[in-house]
């Protein structure tokens, strides 16, 4: 039976094996690369997307366990050409090295003022997705950085 | 390399297809300039200036989070007087030409390949006289123009500019400067006092795209058509296939095909692929992995099936007992020895680690009768070439070579044995073949960063004057199965016989002592440095506290006083003890070198000479009862001379600093019957962000050409902390990594 969901914004079905990670759907099936595969052991985070508004591993995540869910990725966070606060802040801040881990950073950091609107220090660097760049403090200023912008937006 | 530096720019000039000015160019082809169809033929595109006013500069180096891709066209943008703002950056695909000369091929844009921190020497070198060339033509152009004086006119963000006040943009000149014939001595560069872009912070430039998702990485590439391979290696160091059935693994829905891959033949030079095993190939990467989990296979252990880390171990321990090969000996070590007041000895231990890049490798190749396409992420797009003509027949100027971005390097893509894997399955199977890897495949077949075990002598006079040093190092040496390095040169890789102490103390030798391994090694972030700094580094600071010197003035004493040193290994001509003396001074001021800390904290602090660039660290670290430490500051002082992104050096600076933290507190690779045995982020734990720094960078400003900033940012880090440490609690970490130690010692 077929998987159907939401991917940023539009219905969406597969009828696949509904054993696939959703990881692997995102890449290669609906050709969204923006979702990066590091370990596939919900160990590195670079695959965060987002289901029903809160961050997940998508190379832990069967297709079948968002049936009936909303999933965004980094290609559905920005409105339109009006990126997220969060993605202006690390523009800003010039956090990207490789660049390979932001996605999965910038889903992760979305997640976490979305729930944590004033984060301290430490919840600011509570944030479990590694980087190998090393860019954790520029991660953690535009963290800082986004949180007064989108307090001045609402 | 330098050389070649020397050479004049060959440019040649063109019009555009909309009527814009060209600049295609080979840096390096200068000695043979060929007539100008030929050239603009031939040639690739470094610089568009479109009638729009469009600005495009070529970018040639595989970006890999160096920040190659926004500091190499600032020079160029710098010596055009461009406007920053409106260029457009485009990555260049590899490009080769053909010359009669042996090998047959040279560089179109210049030299493509990043490792070693050479990018941004050698485009210091060559790019900016491409920038003002074009700025040149411009200038003449509207000189021609208005009927002016060339030599009266300025130019400035994109526009020359009259006395009187008229200006005229680029784009408008550009058509009319494409016709210019350049006059034949090279265009003059700017004075430095000049710069209006070097040396003003930059943002990366291809920003947006990543944050978006857009950004194109190796991994990323998928053409309609590709079919997927996932291959199940032998996990066993010149292991081979004893026997395997697919049938199962046919099974599965997707799965089209299971092909062996055959392997290097146990000693000989790692020339392609690592490992033999058998390749997976299906329609998309799930399924290739469901079929890799559903083979059987059974593999024969091959010659290396005893080996274990201990056994290693033991091997150097056994080795440093006997006698080695010297590789430097300056004055009579024995002499200083019999005059000694004082002797300190101490030996050091650095495990074989992983580069483990976020993104794992990867390629794509499609192998066609005349013609062989390869995009991936890799560090030397050249050496994919030649990989995939020894595999293929195609002729090197008949295979199309594209780096993606690379989600990371760290050295470990400046070998090209996954493209050697797409092109080997590409070939058999008659498929356009997307390779991927998994984070096992990765961690468990890389080219490691060699373990080594230091054996430090140190003499003293009754002043507490250095007067004699050895270093004895038993190491897997880096160069290990290449075709390039003679045997017996093997040292070469572990120990550069110019670095520090050399030429500062009067009595001294350097000896290696050769472990046998069957692991692969290879380049990891500033190679030997990494392993050497730690040494060196923890050593002096253990002579200091075993002295009762201050650490920081036991090292200004051995600098001695400022000059250079001949230095003729990478990173030289020379090395200049008044700049490393003046790195070290910074860091320890920044950090507030000698002042008293509470109980349980402590200070340390590091300094290295790196290819061509000087690094100092100073941390502070504080330690609880149990053994739990923390850094509390880090401080970084780097002189890497101009300064071209100082956006760029502060990230490589802080991102070399958090990897060498990284590395020293939790990372390494271990062996157990002839095979890897960590496999994934769970048991080769990367520091996370709660336990990284921040990073306090300290520039110096410096008039020097510049060096590059992608491995300087390492080798102090961990003996600073380490140091710090030993400040702190009196612990001496001597074997990395730190781990538990502390915890251990607290219990004891
Ligand atoms: S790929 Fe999903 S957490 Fe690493
Ligand atoms: S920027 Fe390279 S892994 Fe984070």
């Amino acid at each position: 039976m077929a998987v159907r969901f939401t991917l940023n914004g539009k219905a969406t079905s597969f009828d696949g094996d509904a054993d696939m990670p959703l990881l692997w759907y995102l890449r290669d099936h609906a050709r969204l690369t923006g979702t990066k595969f590091g370990c596939g052991i919900a160990a590195c985070g670079a695959c965060t997307v987002h289901v029903d508004g809160a961050a997940q591993r998508s190379c832990v995540t069967p297709l079948r366990a968002i049936e009936g869910r909303a999933v965004r990725t980094i290609e559905g966070l920005a409105d339109g050409d009006r990126l997220h606060a969060v993605q202006q802040a690390w523009i800003e801040e010039d956090v990207a090295q490789c660049g390979y881990c932001q996605a999965g950073q910038i889903m992760a950091a979305v997640d976490l003022l979305a729930k944590t609107p004033d984060p301290s220090d430490e919840q600011v660097a509570s944030l479990t997705n590694l980087c190998r760049c090393g860019t954790y403090p520029r991660i953690r200023k535009a963290i800082k950085r986004a949180a007064a912008a989108l307090k001045e937006e609402s | 390399m330098s050389a070649q530096l020397t050479r004049r720019a060959f440019l040649a000039i063109g019009a555009s297809a909309a009527g814009g000015l060209l600049l295609r160019g080979s840096a390096f082809a200068a000695d043979r300039p060929r007539d100008a169809a030929e050239a603009s033929a031939q040639l690739g595109v470094l610089v568009r200036i479109e009638p729009d006013g469009t600005i495009v500069i070529g970018s040639r180096q595989p970006e890999m989070g160096q920040g190659v891709k926004t500091s190499l066209p600032m020079l160029v943008a710098e010596e055009l007087d461009a406007d920053w703002s409106r260029v457009r950056i485009e990555e260049l695909p590899l490009g080769l030409v053909a010359i009669a000369e042996e090998p047959g091929v040279t560089w179109k844009y210049g030299p493509q390949g990043a490792g070693g921190s050479t990018s941004i020497p050698e485009g210091w070198g060559d790019l900016r006289p491409v920038g003002a060339e074009a700025r040149r033509l411009l200038v003449l152009a509207a000189a021609a123009e208005w009927n002016a004086e060339a030599a009266t006119l300025t130019t400035f963000a994109g526009t020359v500019k009259h006395p009187d006040g008229r200006t005229l943009t680029y784009a408008e000149l550009a058509p009319k400067a494409a016709k210019i014939v350049p006059p034949k001595d090279p265009a003059p560069l700017k004075d430095p006092a000049q710069y209006r872009l070097i040396g003003t912070p930059q943002r990366v430039v291809d920003a947006r795209e990543i944050v978006t998702g857009r950004a194109q990485y190796g991994l990323d590439v998928f053409p309609e058509g590709a079919l997927v391979a996932v291959v199940a290696r032998c996990p066993y160091f010149d292991g081979a296939i004893e026997s395997w059935d697919a049938s199962e693994a046919k099974k599965i829905p997707g799965v089209r095909d299971v092909v062996v891959l055959p392997g290097p033949k146990p000693g000989e030079p790692y020339a392609q692929n690592l490992a033999t095993g058998l390749a997976v190939i299906a329609d998309d990467t799930w399924s290739a992995i469901r079929g890799r989990n559903a083979l059987k296979v059974s593999w024969t252990k091959g010659p290396w099936a005893d080996e274990t880390s201990a056994k290693l171990d033991a091997q150097a321990a056994g080795l440093l007992r006997g006698k080695g090969k010297v590789v430097r000996r300056d004055g009579d070590l024995a002499g200083a020895k019999a005059k000694a007041a004082r002797t300190v000895e101490a030996t050091y231990r650095v495990p074989f680690v992983a580069h483990a890049t976020m993104e794992p490798q990867n390629a794509y190749a499609k192998v066609e009768a005349d013609h062989v396409t390869v995009v991936g992420s890799m560090q030397m797009p050249s050496g994919a070439s030649r990989v995939a003509n020894a595999i293929t027949g195609v002729h090197r100027l008949k295979i199309d070579v594209r780096a993606a971005r690379l989600g990371g390097g760290f050295g470990r893509r400046l070998t090209n044995d996954f493209v050697a894997e797409a092109v080997l399955i590409a070939k058999a199977t008659g498929k356009a073949i997307k390779l991927v890897w998994t984070r096992e495949d990765d961690m468990r077949h890389d080219f490691y960063r060699p373990f080594g075990v230091h054996a430090m002598t140190a003499t003293l006079d009754g002043d507490g004057k250095v007067t004699g040093w050895a270093q004895r190092l038993a190491s897997a040496a880096k160069y290990y199965r290449r075709a390039d390095v003679a045997p017996g040169d093997e040292w070469q890789s572990e120990i550069y016989p110019d670095d520090f102490p050399a030429q500062c103390v009067a009595n001294l030798e350097y000896e290696w002592l050769d472990v046998k391994s069957g692991i692969a090694r290879g380049s990891w972030r500033a190679p030997a440095h990494t392993a050497n700094a730690f040494a060196n580094e923890s050593f002096i600071d253990e002579i200091a506290h075993a002295t009762k010197q201050d650490a920081v003035a036991l090292r200004l004493a051995m600098y001695g006083a400022p000059r250079e040193l001949a230095y003729t290994n990478h990173g030289g001509p020379v090395f200049d003890t008044g700049r490393m003396a003046n790195v070290l001074q910074v860091a320890a001021d920044r950090i507030g070198w000698g002042r008293k800390v509470a109980r349980g904290r402590g200070i340390g602090i590091a300094a290295h000479f790196t290819f061509g660039g000087y690094a100092a660290h100073a941390m502070e670290v504080s330690v609880a009862k149990g053994g739990e430490y923390r850094i509390e500051r880090c401080v970084c002082a780097v002189d890497v001379g101009r300064v071209v992104n100082p956006l760029g050096v502060e990230a490589q600076m802080m991102g070399g600093t958090i990897d060498g933290i990284s590395t020293a507190e939790g990372l390494e690779i271990t062996i157990r019957d002839g095979r890897v045995v960590e496999g994934n982020f769970n048991d080769y734990p990367l520091l996370r962000s709660a336990r990284a720094p921040d990073v306090e960078v300290h520039v110096v400003k410096s008039d020097k050409a510049p060096s590059g900033a992608g491995e300087m940012g390492i080798p102090t880090a961990a003996p600073a902390l380490c140091n710090a440490i030993f400040a702190a609690t009196g612990v001496r970490i001597r074997s990395l990594p730190i781990r538990d130690q502390l915890k251990a010692a607290s219990r004891a």
